[in-house]
Order: C-alpha cells, then structure tokens, then sequence
C-alpha cells in the first residue's frame, strides 16, 4: 500500500500461471431482477415465484431500477467506466432450472467497463484490472436425486453483477486476496451481503500456464464450484500443478470446464470446448437500452461510503495507525465503524485500536458472534478507555470491567461505582497501604535493603493486593521506592 | 336493436340503459357461434363463465355502478392473448392444455370495459401463418365461401368477426396477422403502432415485432377498442406513455389537406391481381373525391422486406419458443413408458412432438440466424437494414400523412393451395411486414369484393403515433364503401 514492491515472478517449476476470476455477487434487491418476487434466502420450495420468474407463455420482463443503482455503484468502487447506454442480451441454452430456454444478461454493452482495483498480498502490492462488470439473472437450482431431479426456482431471476477480471494474477494468493477485496468493497457498498454459503458470492477461476518468459497465454481450463476463498486457492494451486504435469508430460491442455471437488482436493473436467454451448446472444427485444445519465453518476458517486482501501489509509495518517492495525480493522465495515466510534469517544486512537483487535475480536471469535451483534457498543468501550486515561481505572481493573460490560452490557462508569472500582490516586492513602505492608513483612524488607531488589515486585504485588488492585501503579512505584529506600 | 349491425356503442348505451341486458346479448352470441362454428372452426375453446360474467355485469348495471365504455359487448379473443383460468393454447399441442392464472394485459382492459368472453379463438400456431392452416386444432374456413382459408394467422378472429359469432374480437399482427385475415374476410382490423398496447400475457413469438389490435365490424368499434386497450402499462417496457386520443370521438370524414402516398415500388409489383388493382384504384379515386391529395412516395427497400422480416421473426421466435421444453407446464413427452431418458431426448421427443411443422421449420431457421458465425450475416445484418427502412418511411412522412397500399397480392386462396410452398406463403406478406419492422400502424378497411365473391380490403399505413390520422381516412373510406359491415352468410 505504501511503496509498490516490485517483485520476480512466482514460478512453478519454470512455468508462470496466469489466473482471471469471475466472481457472480447477488445484488441485494428485496426483489427479482425482472419481476417483484422475494428474495429471502430462507423461503420454502418454489415459494419466491411468479408467472414472470417460471417463465409462464406471454411474461415479459420489467427491470428493478435498485439493480442498476446498485450495479453502477460497484463499477464506480471498482474504478469503472459507466456506459451512459447499456443493452441486455439473451444468452440462449436449455437447461431445466432456466425457466425462459435464455438466461437475460448483457453482451457487448456492459454497465461497467475498464475499471481496477489495488490490494496488498503478503507483503506486496498488486492491481487487478476490471474487463467488465455486467447485470444479469440467476438461474433456479437443480436438486440431484439419482433417478430423478426436483426443481427449485426462487433462486431463478435474483440479480447477479458478474465481475470479470483482466488474466493479471499470478499466483494463487493473488487470486485468493483479489477475491477477497471485492467481496470486502461490495459489503462496504451494501449491494452484497458477501455470503459465501448461501451463494451470494460465486468464484469461477480461469487459469492457464506458460513457460516463463512466454508472451502467449497457454490454453486455459475454468474451473467452477469454488465456494470460499480457501479454495480458490486450493482449486488454483492443484490447476497449475495438473497442468503442468501434463505438458510435461507432452499432453496439450484441452480448453474446458472443470469442477472444483472440495472432498477430494481436485478439479474434475465437467465439459470440454468441443460440445460447448453456441449461446446465440441476441439484444433482448423485451428490454429497452440502459440509460444512466450523468446526475445519475454523480449521484451515486456521492452516494458512495469510503472504501476499505482509503479508510485504512485515513487510520493510518490521520490516527497514527499501523499498517497491520489499519489493514485488520478495515476488513469489515461495520468493524471499521465500531473502531471509529470508539477512537472518537475515548480520543485514544491507538488504545482504541488495541482494545478493539485484542480484546473485542477475541470475545466475538470466542461466542462465534458478528461485530455488529457484540454485547458492548462501541461508546461504551469508548467510556473505558477514556476512564483508563483519565486515571479513574488502572489498565488491569479495566479488563475486568470489559468482562463485565461483556456479560451484562452495562455502561463502564456504572459497574465502576457499583463495584467500587475507582482507582486509588490519594498518595497518603496509597502511603498508608504501603507502611502496612512494610510493617508486615519485616524480614523482605530487611533482605531488600541488605541488596535482593527484586523483591521489589513481591512488595507492588502485595500493595496492589491489599489495595484491591485499585492502587495507581505508577504511584505505587513511586511511594514504594521511597519508603523501601528505609 | 340486431345485433348482426349493433356498434359496441350501440350495444353498451342498450345495455346500460337496461333496454337489453347483457346476458341476451352475450346468450345470442354464445347460440349463434355454437351453431354456426361446426362450419368454420373459429373457435378453439368457448367459455363456460361467460354467461356469469354477463349476468355479473348486469348485477353491477342495476347497481348503478359505471361499468365501462364497452359494457356488455362479446368478444371473442384470439388464442394467443393469456386469460385467467380459461385455456390458451397459441393453437398448438405444446400448450393444448394450458390454463394461465393471469390476464393478458390487453384481456383485462377489456374487461375492465365491460366485455364478456366468449371464448378462444383458432389461429396459425404460435402465429406463424397466412392461412390458418397451421393449427393444432385444425384449419380455419373463410364464412363467404369455406373453400377458403381466412386468412391468418388471426384467421379465427376474422372467420368469426365477418360472420357475427362475436360483436368483436382481438388479434395479434407481426407481420400482417391482423390485417391480412381481416382483408380475406371483410372486416377492419387494426395493428396500432408498435408500443402502444401492452404484450405482456400475449405469448410471443417475434417480440419486436409482435402489438394486438382490434378485428371489429366498422372502424368506429376499432377506434373504441383502441382507446381501452392502448397505453402504457408497466409490464411491457417497450410500451409508450404517449397521451391515447379518444379516437372514437375524433373520427371525421372530410379528408380535406390530407395528404395520401401511394409506395411507387408497390405500383410496379407484377403479380397483382386484377381486383386487388381494381379495389385499390377504387380507393384512390374515393379518396381524391373526398379532398385528400395523391402523393407517390418512395420506400425503396420494400424488396428486402420479406426476407429481413422472416430472419428478424424467426430468430426471436426460436429464442421465445425456448421455454416450451415439458418442464413447467405444457405438454410433455411421456416418459412413464421408458421408465427414465437423457435430458437431451427429454426434450428432442417433447418439442419434437409438440411442435407443428411450421414452427419447427421457422425455430430452426431463427437459430441458423442467431448461430455464432452468422449472426452478422443475418440477425445483425437485418437489423441495420431495418433501421434505414424505418429512415425510409420517415422520409415518406414528411411528404403524406397515409400511406395507401393493398393488403396482399391477391383476395383469399383456396384452402391447400400454398401450404405445400412455404416460399409463396411467405411472399404473401409482402405489403404488410414493413409496416411491423418500421413499428408503424396499419389497418385494413374492407373495400371491394373479387369476381368470386371474396371480400378485398385496402391498407393504410401512418406515421408512429398516428393511429387518429389513420382512422380518419379509414372511416372516410367505409362510409364511402360498397361493403361496409356485411355479414357473411355462413
């Protein structure tokens, strides 16, 4: 992110890979791309349809206008140009969950164009173009049962943007961030929930070899069905290996479709180019053109959040950030906003930051909870560490009133007063606590000055001990050192 | 009041002022097209609810409710346009069996205006016809003489039209299916301006191509129907918010400064027969008599017409024919006998089985079209030329207001005689296809009769939007015609 590394390509037995991803995100309508059927994930068999969505003789599609907007915001995320005219097309094949015999997409005339998009891997930078990013509609889901096949068509017509990268990765890791980064811009926008399980979010990877040094791209193979960003570069790295194996092993690569088999750690061929599809794309007679106008544009840029990238970069020369702090609190949206809020409230940037990716991220891994379901509000642990820094609390009482505030969701002041927490910062009583503890241990004291000073950690236990850990440690430090002085 | 010569006006006034109620009129339709349809096979399906319906209408009169421009007027609807729970077919196998759970777009404004359904009429396959010989439910006959097809493919609509079985009927035209049935049978029938009425519940088959209109008794029952069934609607995005004039109320007859063009390359088409030409010259001599000005205008693609309209027409229709694979609904290949089969045969045996020839013919030839190396050559290439014959027109506009022309070359054939020549049937369509690619309106007005008795209508064509300017010279003409509203004695 900061200064672009260059480094010597990754090789693979003196092959490069050259990888390009599709990723299929679910727009987050509340209905259909075409129609006004529901799109919760949850509904029961075919209960999301209509005569539209099951393609019904005389049905005719109408466009969600909330698609397009949100369309047209990805591309602006993504460094896209927006066509100001757009055209559907129909991609004609049959299959039984394609209710109309022709998937409605778009062809030649994307929404979004030429766009790119910047992330760190391990320790460097990388740029991904964006070739295109366009609308289209989801087919239903075919449910296999041996001898027959049941149908299910609520998914059949959910608007998808499909985003096609420029063959600029590298490597498997490569891939695996890029795809990370747009699932984390798209959840940042709110036009995609980015749930990998459910389907929201789809991985195709497009991935060839050549020897290093070769100008010409080798002969690609897609491979489909890869649900997480594990497997992607899982998936990529078994590909390249497959691959090179078989030239190797004098084969030529045969341009086909392969299935990524999670159990099995492999791609299998699905289907080769011989018998591919002839799509017979056409304009879609039934839609007119996309229009975006400029004041549409400028609307939605303004309309646009910061995006992880900048934000990080904001928290690093803004709040005095590290890199890595930047980068972990910015991966999530609302992760990133309970760390602002926090900042702001406390006015401790980087206390807020430890107290956010220690403390809270642990809490949420342990109970398996989302940051946006976390028990304490960012305000609240705001309160805390101001209540550290104003020297009302000690730094250990304050791990101990997170406990607190985790289980019972009070605020930090109350479970202070009501627990009787508040730091002790009176000198004469933290002097009085010290001579007690002078007074009852006698023979250390004597041993301390005779020149074993490293008990002087037993004598701040003790004091903090008999203080109930309430005692200012740096006052401690201080009286003890002199009192002990004799 | 005889409903053999009763306007929708007449018939709605009768019926709202409670001089006849709806339920004889709908009762006298329904008995006169049971009795006389064992003839000519209009219908396909009657509907059982129809006397309901009417009796409902009659419930809502005394009521004193408004019931609509069109209330209590029968009609029958082609059986392309989707009714709610009552069978569509598109007169195919595929759909024999078909109940829609929704209204065609065009269907609900007509109830909506008060009309009862009489039921489905026959037509062309999917709409892929001039004969009415393409039917699943077999061929239509022409009322003036059943040695004739009607024309199609609304061929039903016109049958049932020109003999009265309906006081009005609905078509769908996308490449002349309105106006050339209604041109062989003797009526008016209109195609509005592409965009103006709503598609959506009408089972497509060229998409850019496809309206429905009226096919009525008199042009003022077409302009009546047009002012319902006109008009943006939501579910067709390809329909226009252009204001829909009262058509009805407008109509006039004097043609005073309207301008009338005359295509020369229609002029020097050889194979015109000899009434056709004698019909058309009768018009133009009606229309100068009447104050309009004869204007010779250019349309110099017209050659490629034909050609460009079957590659456009098929290639949509094998990609909208698509979703009649036996999945859904619709018929399907039986498969308990076999136990299981391949998808792949699934659906070879279901579309193999449930498609007539001519849609078969027409889904291979749009596929051809749309395959990857020739979708330049063809679709592509199609759609440039389409758009500098609608520059052609356009051009024409601005020298006159309509456009007259003959419907097709030759008045009704007989019933067999071009079936077996797909390339004849096609070029058949030659005076009405541009009308479809340049999106314009046309309408047909019947206005002569051929040495055999068959009735002869002549075209007008206008400008888009200008269903009003149309009508007008149409309704000049019928006052004017030797055969205004005839009844075919079947």
């Amino acid at each position: 992110m900061s200064n672009p590394t260059i480094i010597a390509p990754k090789t693979y037995r003196g092959y490069e890979a050259v990888i390009g991803l599709e990723i299929h995100a679910q727009l987050k309508t509340q209905s259909k791309m075409f129609c006004a059927d529901s799109t919760t994930f949850d509904a029961g068999d075919n209960e999301n349809t209509s005569p539209v969505s099951v393609a019904m003789p005389g049905t005719l599609p109408a466009v969600n206008a909330h698609a397009i907007e949100f369309a047209i915001k990805a591309g602006l995320a993504l460094g896209c140009e927006i066509r100001k005219k757009s055209v559907f097309a129909r991609k004609n094949y049959f299959y039984p969950d394609l209710p109309k015999g022709y998937q409605i997409s778009q062809y030649d005339q994307p929404i979004c164009e030429h766009g790119k998009i910047s992330f760190k891997v391990e320790d460097y930078d990388k740029t991904v173009r964006i070739e295109r990013a366009h609308m289209e509609e989801d087919a239903g889901k075919s449910n296999h049962h041996g001898e027959y096949t049941l149908l299910n068509y609520n998914r059949a017509g959910v608007p998808l943007l499909e985003i096609v990268s420029g063959p600029d990765m590298r490597t498997p890791q490569e891939a695996a961030e890029y795809a990370r980064t747009i699932r984390q811009v798209l959840i940042y926008l709110d036009v995609c929930d980015g749930n990998l399980e459910e389907g929201s979010l789809r991985c195709d990877c497009n991935i060839s070899v050549r020897k290093i040094g070769a100008e010409k791209f080798g002969t690609r193979t897609e491979t489909k069905n890869v649900n997480s960003f594990r497997f992607v570069e899982k998936a990529i790295e078994f590909e390249i290996e497959r691959q090179i194996d078989a030239i190797e092993a004098g084969e030529r690569i045969i341009q086909e479709t392969r299935l990524w088999d999670p159990d099995k750690n492999r791609t299998i061929s699905m289907r080769s180019k011989e018998d591919a599809q002839d799509y017979r794309y056409f304009p879609e007679p039934d839609l007119l053109p996309v229009i975006v106008t400029a004041e549409m544009i400028e609307k939605y840029r303004k309309d646009l959040p910061e995006l992880p990238i900048a934000r990080a970069q904001r928290f690093m020369s803004a709040n005095g950030l590290p890199e890595y702090d930047a980068l972990v609190l910015t991966t999530e949206k609302d992760l990133a906003d309970f760390y602002e809020i926090t900042a702001k409230i406390s006015g401790n940037f980087k206390a807020a930051s430890n107290w956010v990716m220690t403390e809270v991220l642990r809490e949420l891994k342990q109970a398996e909870k989302e940051i946006k379901d976390s028990p304490i509000r960012p305000e609240q642990l705001g309160k805390l560490i101001a209540l550290i820094d104003n020297n009302t609390i000690s730094g250990k009482i304050a791990k101990t009133v997170f406990q607190e505030m985790w289980q019972s969701g009070k605020d930090p002041e109350v479970i202070v007063k009501e627990k009787g927490l508040v730091q002790i910062t009176d000198t004469g009583a933290i002097e009085k606590i010290i001579q007690e503890v002078i007074a009852a241990n006698a023979q250390q004291v004597a041993d301390y000055r005779g020149g074993r000073t490293k008990l002087f950690g037993f004598f701040v236990g003790a004091v903090m001990k008999a203080s109930k850990g309430q005692a200012n440690p740096d006052l401690v430090n201080q009286i003890l050192t002199e009192k002990l002085k004799g | 009041m005889d409903l053999n010569t009763a306007s929708f006006k007449d018939i709605s006034q009768a019926v709202k002022s409670k001089k006849a109620s709806a339920l004889e009129v709908t009762q006298h339709f329904l008995k006169r097209a049971k009795s006389l349809d064992s003839k000519l096979n209009s219908f396909i399906t009657f509907n059982d609810k129809a006397e309901d319906e009417a009796k409902a209408l009659d419930a809502r009169i005394a009521k004193g409710e408004d019931v609509g421009v069109m209330a209590g007027v029968p009609f029958g609807i082609k059986d392309m346009f989707c009714t709610r729970g009552l069978k569509t077919t598109a007169a195919s196998k595929i759909l024999e069996n078909f109940v829609p759970p929704y209204d065609a777009t065009v269907v609900e404004r007509l109830r909506k205006a008060g009309i009862t359904v009489l039921g489905k009429l026959n037509q062309d396959e999917f709409a892929m016809g001039s004969s009415n010989e393409n039917s699943h439910f077999g061929p239509v006959k022409n009322p003036w003489n059943v040695q004739y097809v009607p024309g199609g493919s609304s061929g039903g609509s016109a049958a049932a039209q020109a003999a009265r079985l309906a006081a009005g009927t609905v078509g769908t035209d996308t490449g002349g299916s309105i106006r050339q049935p209604a041109s062989f049978c003797g009526i008016v029938g209109v195609k509005p301006t592409y965009g103006r009425v709503s598609r959506y519940g009408i089972v497509a088959f060229a998409s850019s191509l496809d309206q429905a209109g009226p096919m009525v008794s008199c042009v003022e029952d077409a302009a009546t129907t047009l002012e319902v069934i006109c008009g943006r609607d939501e579910r067709d995005q390809t329909t226009s918010d252009h204001d829909v004039p009262k058509f009805s109320q407008n109509l006039k007859e004097d043609l005073k400064g309207m301008r009338v063009g005359l295509v020369k390359e229609y002029m020097t088409e050889k194979g015109l027969h000899a009434d056709v030409q004698k019909t058309l010259d009768s018009a133009i001599e009606t229309l100068k008599k009447r104050g309009a000005e004869i204007v010779e205008v250019s349309i110099s693609l017209t050659n490629q017409a034909v050609p460009m309209y079957y590659l456009i027409a098929a290639s949509e229709a094998s990609s909208n024919l698509a979703r009649y694979d036996g999945v859904k609904y619709g018929y399907r290949t039986n498969i308990e006998s076999l136990g299981s089969m391949a998808l792949d045969d699934f659906y070879c045996r279901t579309r193999g089985e449930g498609f007539g020839k001519e849609v078969k013919r027409r889904i291979v030839l749009g596929t051809y079209c749309l395959s990857s190396g020739y979708y330049d050559a063809f679709y592509n290439k199609a759609g440039q030329v389409r758009r500098l014959l609608r520059d052609q027109y356009s051009e024409a506009f601005k020298k006159c207001d309509v456009i007259l022309s003959p419907v097709t070359t030759s008045p009704a054939f007989k019933i067999g005689d071009r079936i077996s020549d797909p390339l004849a049937m096609y070029l058949n369509d030659i005076f009405t296809v541009s009308t479809n690619l340049a999106g314009l309106p046309g309408m047909s007005v019947p206005f002569g009769m051929s040495k055999e008795g068959l009735p002869i209508g002549v075209q007008l064509t206008a400008s888009h939007f200008e269903e009003q300017k149309m009508l007008n010279v149409g309704y000049s003409l019928e006052q004017a015609s030797s055969v205004k509203w005839k009844v075919a004695n079947v």
